[in-house]
């Protein structure tokens, strides 16, 4: 089965992008596909390279980074989403794509699931 | 189709506003601050009871141990992320923000 | 010409249940369906709780410096998206008719708007 992700929501302050993580994971451990993860509203500030937390909390930028690379997933930021939250590709982490909306339709209508995490 | 609710029923109306738009056989998966209706003896113990008559209700087991909670409301049953794909293989889904 | 139903159109609910102004979420959906109108995609649009809040008439918005919007869910009937749904309930529980919405739409009970939302292929939750 094909997966399409939406998160809402930013790192730390909620636990959507955690639980996002963790289902992506899992899905993909039962074989299914994760097509792309989108991010919107403060969603697209999980593709800061910028974040730095303490050692001892997991990084949820090199997370992502890596989980793009394992899978080969696009980690998606909304572009008008991200102007507005100090997001460019200055910022941009490993396997993140700033891009418009006409790429989430897409993901939306071209997976058997699409199935959104946030606050 | 599959509802989550992601907000503890003591803060939100999220799961209240859920359950009126369900259709009966609906399944209902509590994650996140979700999980918190389903702690035995809370106040929203008859409200459980009411939903379960007509939506099979699940708790992410991940999220009850994370918040130390052991014991839950008879009828609901604990799924782990492997369970939620599971759900979401049969379903799809609205996620209740 | 015959109309035959093209496959690849999904059918698409978008749910709004915040109130303006106060957070970004029911601007930032907007945004969203006004994007996603211009892709010949099956769109409804589908206010609940504080969503309502959204279509109200009179909403001055100067003074707090957010620029107001509630008219720009009319514009969205330019763009074939003519699904605009309110909760009978909600208005009711906020003491709200039809009659305080500056946008044309349809009131329907739960039970309705429950009924459309497992015809959809996806759904959006703003």
């Amino acid at each position: 089965m094909n997966i399409g992700i939406l998160l809402k929501e930013g790192p730390y302050n909620h636990q959507a992008t955690d639980t996002a993580y963790n289902f992506a994971e899992a899905a993909i451990k039962r074989g299914h596909t994760i097509d792309a993860i989108f991010l919107y509203n403060d969603g697209v500030l999980n593709v800061s390279k910028l974040m730095d937390p303490p050692q001892d909390d997991r990084n949820i930028s090199t997370r992502w980074t890596a989980f793009s690379q394992k899978y080969g997933v696009k980690i998606y930021a909304c572009v008008v989403a991200s102007k507005r939250r100090s997001i460019n590709d200055d910022v941009l982490i490993e396997g993140g794509v700033i891009t418009g909306l006409g790429t989430f339709t897409d993901i939306a209508t071209r997976n058997d699931r699409l199935i959104t995490f946030g606050d | 189709m599959l509802h989550t609710v992601n907000k503890s029923p003591f803060g939100n109306d999220t799961l209240e506003t859920c359950i009126r738009f369900a259709l009966p056989g609906d399944p209902i998966l509590l994650i996140e601050d979700g999980v918190y209706a389903v702690q035995a003896r809370n106040r929203f113990g008859a409200m459980i009871e009411t939903i379960l008559k007509k939506n099979p209700l699940f708790a992410l087991q991940p999220d009850l141990s994370a918040r130390g909670i052991s014991v839950i409301t008879s009828g609901v049953t604990t799924v782990d992320y492997e369970g939620f794909v599971e759900l979401v293989e049969q379903h799809q889904v609205n996620s209740w923000l | 010409m015959d109309f035959v139903q093209d496959m690849n159109i999904k059918k698409i609910m978008h749910v709004l249940r915040h109130a303006p102004h106060g957070t970004i979420y029911t601007y930032e959906g907007l945004e969203m369906i006004l994007i996603m109108a211009t892709y010949d995609q099956d769109i409804s649009v589908v206010f609940i709780g504080d969503g309502v809040y959204a279509l109200k008439k009179g909403q001055e918005t100067s003074a707090i410096g957010i620029k107001g919007f509630a008219k720009t869910f009319s514009a969205l009937d330019g763009y074939d998206v003519e699904k605009l749904y309110v909760d009978q309930l909600s208005l009711d529980e906020r003491g709200l008719t039809e009659d305080d919405l500056a946008v044309a739409v349809e009131v329907l009970s739960s039970e309705k708007i429950g009924t459309l939302m497992k015809e959809q292929d996806v759904i959006i939750q703003h």
